[in-house]
């Protein structure tokens, strides 16, 4: 059991370091869903007992492990610097050697008197961001095998074919990811959060066009930027305490460390795509759809709120947290009625991330034990719903050449399967008693509890993610023109990652209780000394309501039965019905065809205008809150 | 009372009681626009008569999301005439809501699509001040249980005054009333046709009119809950707040959609929000 961390660090970079050799396919496959298999089943194992980790230590010969981070840093130091003279991006250049030069003078100068008790550790918590990092990000990479073979091959010839690259990049992203949460050393946090950053902003820039480049580049700036606010606070967290360990942060008194403990909630903010930083993510969905699955659902944006989350004991019931809180509700407003406003799949499901880790955030400010637990229960129902989603939408465009909502009426008759899967992960998204809504409740429990005033921002938020999921259900829903069923749906890899996701959301939903009691209360009573929990009864409702849901399916069982009882006619279109699915006879004869077109609301609200104000009233709260910090 | 014999009067009285409600609502309107209007049990009658009709669809699975909307109605009622938690009781009648837009979208009529955004629209506009009124609720006496709300003793609607108005606002978008009539209009011979029932037939329109007269009776229940302490004021109240809704409904001609969203949002915000901040910050 013991070095199952490390194990899990160190085998996703050995696996993609072998994949950026292979040219072959097949052999691609195998060491692929091998890799995924091990690395799914370490988590589970994790999960299932996390009691009988014992503490563990690394020993490895301090002096050369030291010695090897600074290199990677280094290294990686120089590449960024590279991209950034070849780009002309000045900014770039300037955040990174500032951030370089401050790490490399902090390390050779203190580097040797650190006294570090654990590098690595592992709680409840890390288990948790664990499981999702490899089951998820697992299924993702089982779905990108079948997708990025067709992408090369039919939908997009046009793009150099670097999968090995491309497979490599995701094996060393996981493998970050695994190390950001079980890192206790800050400059080895530190380490891997660079990483993440650095293998984003490559596999943005996958296609090498001119948009993907800029985006990419968009990227890598405000990700740095988050980076250089990191090296920072381990600056001045090591020359305030003497230590550089990430429990004896959580573990300070606030009014040592709430200038670190902000800093590090900025770096967070910054990397979960937070006002003013969200055009990041929107712009990397420029990227193969196993990217963006990535990004939204287990990695990447997901380490940002984790960090929040870790530090929520330590800005609690301060201005600072207040502010983190207020960052988090805006961006939640903002993002879901960002949402109404467009039709491109993509969009909405990188608002809706947005506006989810929002919400995540708000929790992370708050910083009660209510809170917290909430946030954590967030987190693992947006990764499996929000990545069936992801993985649908890239489904569907590869087969109908068009991410646009409006393209994906009658969707339930072209592709019924994905369909079906697309309407269980926006019920996860929105509806009782799936994950994302037990969320949101305990959400709200918990901010009335805290703060009620800060209640406004989920009343309205909600509200609007109403609106938008709901009607993208009822366009797969609406069947307007006669269509075949497009065969052959999902390759294997496909079908495996998708219909696993969509069983996973209903088990979350169903196992919920088991995860909460098993996972994480124990987390949010260990640092807490209580946690919030639902009642039994309140359970047993939610139960009830889910049975309600599950008649659902028979609609589908009983299509094209029973014909004698209930007889189908035309709908009614104010004109005689025309032969054919939808056209009638209007007026003089002519023969008209029906359309119909979602709302957008664009006569109420404005992309444009919402992000720039949104950005420009979250700029304004985080310079708030350093300013806060450092008083 | 026992749990289970509230849950069966509720059960047999509630379609009952909102029934005869809106037979007195086609009454009470009516005489205001100087016609007789029909006899108080018309409602019933027509329920009766729908009921022997031939079952007309556009598409086949479109009756089956009427039949769960009408058990998450009945549902959600319970849940509230149980006492259960108020945020639950919103959750599952959202679900039922959000099923009566989806059989609409099902349908693929262009008439019940309209009626189906635009009842979404509507959805969106009271949510607010539906989800306000339990936050408000639990500032005052600290849970979101209906039967620890019921009985706090205190009349809620003096420190909520607020929040009680957008309650009322909210009930005439829930209505579909004029000027929130939206989604669906009474009378089938307008650009909107009938809305978001306009494929619905013979039972299952039905079905969707009685999860209506349930629905009457529970955000009813909502409105007697905020004079709860006085229980004979809180049965006027409700149905004084019923005679508003008609009367509004009456005097309003349909506004547009922007509209509705606008002034619900700006009545949550000010009302209902402006309520929370001042008890809170009263409460220090």
């Amino acid at each position: 059991m013991a070095p199952l961390p490390p194990l899990l660090i160190l085998l996703p970079f050995a696996a993609g370091a072998c994949l950026l050799c292979v040219r072959s396919d097949a052999l691609r496959r195998i060491l692929v869903a091998m890799v995924t298999l091990v690395v799914c089943a370490a988590t589970v194992l994790l999960a299932v007992r996390p009691a009988a980790i014992p503490n563990f230590r690394v020993s490895i010969n301090r002096h050369w492990l030291d010695l090897g981070t600074l290199a990677v840093e280094v290294a990686m130091a120089l590449y960024v610097i590279y991209v950034g003279v070849r780009a002309k991006r000045p900014l770039i250049v300037a955040i990174m050697l500032a951030q370089a030069v401050l790490m490399v003078w902090f390390e050779c100068s203190y580097g040797s008197h650190i006294e570090i008790a654990r590098n690595l550790f592992i709680d409840n918590f890390a288990v948790i961001m664990a499981l999702i990092n490899g089951v998820v990000g697992g299924a993702i990479f089982l779905y990108a095998l079948d997708y990025m073979r067709q992408y090369h091959q039919s939908a997009h010839p046009e793009f150099a074919d670097r999968r090995p690259f491309f497979f490599a990049l995701l094996f060393i992203f996981m493998g970050a990811m695994f190390g950001l949460v079980f890192a206790n050393n800050l400059i080895w946090l530190f380490l891997f959060w660079e990483i993440t950053t650095l293998c984003s902003f490559l596999l943005i820039g996958y296609t090498q066009t001119d948009e993907a480049r800029n985006n990419a580049l968009r990227a890598l700036v405000m990700n740095l930027a988050g980076g250089l606010a990191f090296a920072a606070a381990i600056v001045w967290f090591y020359r305030k305490t003497g230590s550089i360990e990430l429990q004896t942060l959580i573990a300070s008194r606030q009014s040592l460390v709430l200038l670190p403990a902000a800093l590090l909630c900025f770096a967070g903010i910054t990397k979960a795509a937070q006002m003013p930083f969200s055009s990041w993510l929107l712009g990397a969905m420029v990227a193969p759809t196993p990217v963006s699955a990535l990004l939204h659902s287990s990695t990447m944006v997901k380490a940002g709120v984790y960090l929040i989350l870790r530090l929520a004991p330590v800005v609690a019931h301060t201005r600072v947290g207040l502010l983190v809180a207020l960052v988090g509700g805006v961006t939640f407003v903002i993002g879901s009625l960002a949402a109404i406003t467009t039709s491109e799949a993509k969009r909405v499901l990188a608002y809706s991330t947005v506006a989810n880790l929002g919400l995540i955030v708000l929790c992370g400010g708050l910083g009660t034990a209510e809170a917290v637990w909430a946030g954590i229960l967030l987190i693992i129902f947006h990764a499996v719903a929000k990545c069936l989603l992801f993985l649908c939408v890239g489904v569907v465009e590869h087969k109908l050449h068009s991410r646009d909502i409006e393209a994906m009426s009658g969707l339930i008759v072209k592709m019924p399967q994905v369909a079906v899967m697309m309407l269980v992960g926006m019920a996860g998204m929105f509806l009782a008693p799936f994950g994302m809504l037990i969320s949101k409740w305990a959400v709200l429990k918990a901010v009335v509890d805290a703060s009620p005033m800060l209640t406004v921002f989920i009343v309205f938020g909600s509200s609007a993610t109403l609106f938008f999921w709901a009607k993208w259900m009822g366009k797969l829903l609406q069947v307007t023109e006669s269509s075949e069923r497009i065969g052959n749906e999902l390759g294997a890899g496909e079908f495996i990652a998708i219909y696993g996701l969509s069983i996973a959301t209903f088990l979350a939903c169903l196992f919920f209780p088991l995860i909460s009691s098993r996972l994480i209360e124990p987390y949010v009573l260990s640092v807490y000394g209580q946690s919030g929990s639902f009642s039994h009864g309140n359970l047993v409702i939610m139960g009830l309501m889910m049975a309600i849901v599950l008649l659902f399916p028979i609609s589908f069982v009983n299509y094209g039965r029973r014909a004698n009882i209930i007889k189908t006619v035309g709908p009614y279109l104010g004109g005689a019905n025309l032969p054919g699915i939808e056209r009638f006879a209007g007026s003089g004869g002519v023969a008209q065809n029906v359309t119909m077109q979602n709302y957008y609301l664009r006569e109420l609200l404005n992309e444009a205008w919402l992000s720039r104000w949104g950005a420009v009233s979250c700029a304004m709260l985080l310079t708030g809150m350093v300013v806060v910090a450092c008083l | 009372m026992n749990l289970w014999i509230r849950l069966i009067i509720y059960l047999l009285a509630g379609p009952i009681v909102g029934g005869l409600l809106v037979g007195w609502d086609r009454r009470i309107s009516a005489r205001m626009q100087s016609r007789l209007g029909p006899p108080i049990l018309q409602p019933f009658y027509d329920v009766w008569k729908l009921w022997q009709k031939q079952n007309l669809v556009a598409r086949r699975p479109q009756n089956l999301y009427i039949v769960l909307f009408l058990l998450l109605v009945i549902f959600s009622g319970a849940l509230f005439f149980a006492g259960s938690d108020l945020l639950l009781v919103i959750f599952a009648l959202t679900l039922g809501a959000i099923f009566f837009v989806l059989g609409a979208y099902t349908a693929s009529s262009p008439y019940s699509f309209i009626g189906a955004e635009r009842e979404l629209i509507q959805m969106m506009a009271y949510e607010p001040l539906v989800l306000l009124t339990p936050i408000g609720m639990y500032v005052v006496t600290k849970s979101f249980s209906v039967h620890d709300i019921a009985n706090h003793g205190s009349l809620l609607v003096l420190a909520l005054p607020g929040v009680f108005l957008g309650f009322l606002y909210a009930l005439v978008i829930k209505f579909r009333k004029s000027p929130f009539d939206l989604s669906s209009s009474h009378h089938a011979h307008q650009e909107l046709v009938r809305g978001i029932t306009t494929e619905f037939s013979a039972r299952t329109l039905a079905l969707i009119e009685v999860a209506h007269w349930y629905e009457i009776v529970f955000l009813l229940g909502w409105v007697y809950l905020f004079f709860a302490s006085r229980p004979l004021l809180g049965v006027c109240a409700s149905l004084g707040a019923f005679l508003f809704v008609i009367f509004v409904d009456n005097v309003f001609a349909r506004l547009k959609w922007p509209a509705a969203i606008r002034s619900s949002w700006a009545v949550a915000l000010v009302l209902g929000f402006g309520n929370i901040l001042v008890l809170s910050l009263l409460q220090g």
